[in-house]
């Protein structure tokens, strides 16, 4: 007879010695490893609920601004340094690893109205209510040496916005007119304007570079094209933008930031409907700004309160708060994709983490591999009402809370009223129903 | 379940090994794929030795390169497109015989008689003298003949057995080395015995109430919720003890927790026939009456109920994939239903009856009458003329289990204990993240901590344990009425097409009629075409479900057993 027993030889199992790792053969037969389906669920559940309890965004906040903090400007190759303007003139330079002031320059009198540093990274422009444009240095200057501008601008009126170009030596401002400015001369080479009174704010393509928009007093948007002498169109809406901001993996996308307490993603091609109109804020969106991936955007609202939005959802999926921090008037995102720089009322400057629950420093293989299978579980299994539930928990002061409950409210009440009132009672096809998106545009102009 | 990118690791060094096969096969020829016949996966299962795996592997990694464009090219060219898809889907073929090959280290036991021998005349003595001595040493006997008849349990990895006497005495063992772990009386009748999820803590269904007991033979707990015990199961994803009472109740105790879960009162009267579906936790109850039911914590009445046999139902098991039942009863019938559709496979007449059956990992079921113990070997495939294996042991059998990753029976019996070999019962590959029988004291810690975090809620049992994953179509349909009515109307639904008017008397009205059918009949068109699609691949289904397999290969077809054990 011909017989074979089962009989393993430990030492294949075993480790040799207390210095080796431990043996694991594995055998992916599904009839050992059964309930994947429960299992991956629970596991998802987890991973969810631990997300919530690592969620510790807040990392720092700058102190030393003694008024209101009204403009930042990123610096284009030092992921560490952030430059800030206040409301009494003084722009500060500060590094965020350290979380310290390093420079302080009384740049203006009054406020300073926008900051922008150089492509290059060597100098920094700002604007202020004095109708000057100031080029700064970037490196402090030797000790016992004043603070000098390496040139001044005097303009004729008072200057709301800059920005300035990606690769040439051309700016552009905006205030009465949006004005494209070379760097040698000291009057505009170009002045774009549209029968309005005021611009808000200017910004240049990140990817198109020669391309402008820039929000107006009068509701509209205006797009411009460096190259040529007139202003390519407009999209006029219901309420004024505040700023704007392109996105910078998509050329033709910008995101707006209105007073209707809503951000509109406009494709630029077609500016009849906004691509998505974003509605979470309780009061005015004050500004936004794109990541450098280009899938999210951060915006800053008068509600007290920063939201993180992706880029095609309606709703945001992160806020950030504190009982400190009063009304945020300016918003970065840090060009590594990692934090989020918010300049408040209250003269502060809080630094937070991008994804609230993600572990910051060098990570060994296998925490990014779990990191990496936590991720995807959520993804997989997001739709389940119980994950749903947990993952889109969020703690809200309690004025955001009873604002956004009204507001659910008083829309239910227009809709309900104009479906059962107006729209019922009147001859088919005069009323229509209008989406979302279609609400807000009143016009386009050519 | 293993993360997918780490099997993906695994499987990618093997990939460039198809390079080395394909020059193998065309030495002179041209070396566009497609030309040559496609190698057969069944000769790459062929064992080699290990230096030429070794050579092989290493000639495969020179090799590798040519092979990503050789495929590349092929899937560059629209004309070899068929190619293609033929090179990738040999790839994964060859790559998972090779993880076989490689990864899998052991093989399975076999056991073959001569020209005229028979596998069932074959005593327990000529197999431990045939084989090596560790193996042999596997089989023994324990005589115990004071403390009546014994039940025993094997734990999860297989290293540790419990025994249970019927007059009280209760022994945990390591019953490969012999060491034993604790022995104890607990001076009342023991009904069961079952270890919990490690080697840590054992239950014991003692006459009155259900007791928790320390490797080492302290008492933790006793239960006195959980009284009169006939049977137990533990459900080791779920971290649950299920115990069948001579009151007609099934209960669920958490042992992580340490609370009761469920009490289903069954109504069924004594409870003493019981067994546990290992894919889907679903615990199987035998009954008087010739019924088995199917039953879960979530509800309260049982999910199936089976008749199953003339007279009352001996004994259940259910196999390793959840996909067979076999059932002995008292019309002296061996029945084999199918689980998925809950119909009767196969009929075996046993001139005496089972009293007790158990099934390995690989099919071999085992069927014990009086003090005899019998072993078929695929009982669901081939109608079984005679057993693979017999034994005589010294007493009426009363407890019967197969180890989990051995070749070894545990028959509890009047007597004592047996331990019998079976060649080809046990798994040969265990996971090593799942139960390891060679892990150490940190490694089952950490093990430990892991499980009871991937613990599943009871609530999650049922029949199908993969629902989760599916598309809940009944709720989409109900919100969608749901919005239908909010709104006011249906968002989903299209306006009708309204045609132009043309001007300069360019649109009669047969022309507006004319483009206003062929919008409509456009969509309805594409209506039919579905459905006659539908209709088709149902038709083909029907055709194919007569053992062919479906064109579309996965990973996890390797799994699938073609061959009986």
């Amino acid at each position: 007879m011909k017989v074979k027993v089962l009989s393993r030889n430990p030492d294949d199992y075993v480790r040799e010695t207390k210095y080796d790792i431990q043996r694991v053969p594995r055998n992916y037969d599904p009839t050992l490893n059964p309930f994947e389906v429960p299992r991956e669920y629970t596991r998802a559940m987890n991973a969810t609920k631990l997300e919530r309890v690592l969620a510790k965004p807040f990392l720092a906040s700058l102190d030393g601004h003694r008024d209101a903090v009204n403009c930042m400007a990123k610096h284009s190759t030092s992921l560490s340094t952030l430059l800030s303007g206040a409301c009494d003139g003084e722009v500060k330079v500060w590094n965020l690893t350290k979380h310290n002031c390093v420079r302080t320059i009384q740049a203006h009198e009054g406020f300073v109205r926008g900051m922008v540093v150089r492509f290059c990274g060597t100098s920094f422009y700002s604007i202020g209510d004095d109708k000057t444009i100031k080029q700064w240095n970037m490196e402090a200057p030797g000790y016992g040496v004043e603070e000098e501008p390496i040139n001044t601008i005097l303009g004729k009126t008072v200057f709301t916005g800059l920005d300035h170009h990606q690769k040439n030596g051309t700016f552009a401002t905006c205030g009465q007119t949006v004005d494209i400015w070379d760097e040698q001369r000291s009057t505009p080479i170009r002045s774009f304007s549209w029968g309005v009174e005021s611009f808000s704010s200017v910004r240049f393509n990140p990817v198109e570079t020669e391309l402008l928009a820039s929000c107006a007093s009068d509701r509209s948007i205006v797009l411009y094209d460096m190259r040529e002498s007139m202003p390519l169109k407009k999209v006029i809406m219901t309420m004024r933008s505040n700023t704007l901001s392109w996105n910078p993996m998509e050329a033709f996308y910008f995101t707006c930031a209105n007073e209707d307490y809503n951000l509109y993603t406009y494709d630029m091609r077609y500016l009849e409907k906004p691509v998505t109109v974003h509605m979470d804020h309780v009061s005015a969106v004050l500004d936004v700004d794109y990541s450098p991936t280009g899938r999210e955007f951060v915006s800053a609202s008068f509600d007290k309160s920063i939201r993180i939005f992706p880029k095609e959802n309606r709703n945001s999926r992160e806020v950030y708060h504190t009982k400190r921090m009063q009304h945020v008037v300016c918003v970065k995102w840090s060009a590594d994709n990692k934090y989020v720089m918010s300049g408040s009322d209250e003269m502060n400057i809080r630094l937070w983490k991008a994804n609230a629950a993600e572990k910051l420093g060098v990570l060994s293989h296998r925490e990014k591999l779990a990191a990496n299978y936590n991720q995807k579980l959520k993804e997989k299994f997001q739709y389940h009402p119980k994950v749903k539930r947990i993952a889109r928990h969020r703690h809200l002061p309690k004025h955001i809370f009873t604002e956004a409950k009204e507001h659910t409210v008083m829309r239910e009440a227009r809709r309900r009223k104009y479906v059962n009132n107006v729209r019922k009672h009147s001859k088919p096809g005069a009323v229509p129903m209008l989406s979302e998106r279609e609400k807000h545009v009143v016009a386009v102009v050519k | 379940m293993i993360p997918l990118c780490l099997y993906r690791q695994v499987s990618e060094r093997y990939w460039q090994g198809s390079g080395e096969e394909k020059k193998d096969e065309a030495p002179g020829g041209s070396h566009v794929p497609g030309d040559q016949p496609a190698p057969l996966g069944s000769q790459t299962n062929q064992q080699t030795r290990a230096s030429e795996k070794k050579k092989k592997y290493k000639a495969a990694e020179r090799h590798g390169k040519k092979a990503i464009t050789r495929v590349c090219q092929s899937a560059c060219d629209d004309h070899h497109w068929n190619t293609r898809i033929i090179a990738e889907s040999e790839i994964t073929e060859k790559e998972s015989a090779r993880h076989d090959q490689l990864l899998l280290q052991e093989d399975a036991g076999f056991l073959e008689g001569d020209e005229d021998e028979d596998t069932c005349t074959i005593s327990q003595e000529d197999i431990a003298d045939a084989v090596d001595i560790t193996a042999g040493a596997k089989y023994f006997n324990l005589n115990l003949s004071q403390f009546g008849p014994y039940r025993l349990d094997y734990s999860k990895t297989g290293r540790q057995l419990l025994l249970g006497g019927r007059r009280g005495h209760v022994a945990c063992l390591d019953w490969q080395t012999k060491q034993l772990l604790c022995e104890i009386n607990v001076m009342e009748t023991v009904n069961d015995v079952k270890w919990l999820h490690s080697e840590a803590m054992y239950a014991v269904a003692q006459k009155k109430w259900l007791y928790i007991y320390d490797s080492s033979g302290i008492e933790l707990h006793c239960i006195r919720k959980f009284n009169d015990v006939l049977r137990m199961q533990f459900l080791p994803y779920h971290f649950l003890l299920a115990t069948a009472s001579a009151t007609g109740f099934l209960q669920y105790l958490d042992v992580s927790v340490g609370k009761e879960v469920a009490a289903v009162g069954t109504k069924a009267g004594r409870l003493d026939v019981m067994c546990q579906n290992p894919q889907n936790a679903i615990i199987h109850l035998g009954h008087s009456n010739g019924t088995v039911t199917l039953w879960s914590p979530n509800q309260k009445e049982a999910i199936v109920k089976m008749l199953c046999h003339h007279g009352g139902v001996r004994s259940v098991a259910v196999d390793k994939t959840g996909t067979y039942m076999v059932t002995s009863g008292m019309d002296k019938k061996l029945k084999v239903f199918d689980l998925r559709s809950f119909k009767p496979f196969q009929s075996y007449f046993l001139p005496a009856g089972a009293s007790s059956l158990a099934l390995s990992h690989r099919g071999l079921l085992s069927a014990a009458t009086g003090d005899i113990v019998q072993v078929y070997r695929d009982v669901w495939n081939t109608p079984v003329k005679k057993p693979y294996m017999a034994h005589k042991v010294h007493g009426a059998v009363w407890g019967l289990h197969f180890c989990p990753y051995e070749d070894v029976l545990g028959v509890g019996h009047g007597e004592g204990f047996t331990s019998m070999l079976v060649p080809g019962a046990g798994e040969p590959n265990f996971d090593g993240l799942d139960s390891n029988p060679y892990r150490s004291a940190k490694q089952r810690q950490e093990w430990e901590v892991k499980a009871l975090l991937e613990k599943i809620q009871p609530d999650l049992i049922s029949l199908d344990p993969g629902k989760l994953s599916q598309v809940d179509y009944a709720t989409f349909k109900q919100k969608h009425q749901d919005k239908v009515k909010v709104l006011g109307y249906d968002p989903l639904a299209r306006d009708k097409f309204k045609p132009r008017m043309r001007k300069k008397g360019r649109s009669s009205t047969g022309g507006v009629i004319r483009r206003k059918n062929q919008v409509a009949h456009e969509d309805k068109r594409i209506i039919i075409t579905t459905l006659k699609e539908k209709a088709e691949s149902a038709k083909e289904r029907k055709k194919n479900n007569n053992g062919q397999t479906s064109a579309v290969r996965s990973a996890l077809d390797r799994f699938k057993k073609r061959a009986a054990p």
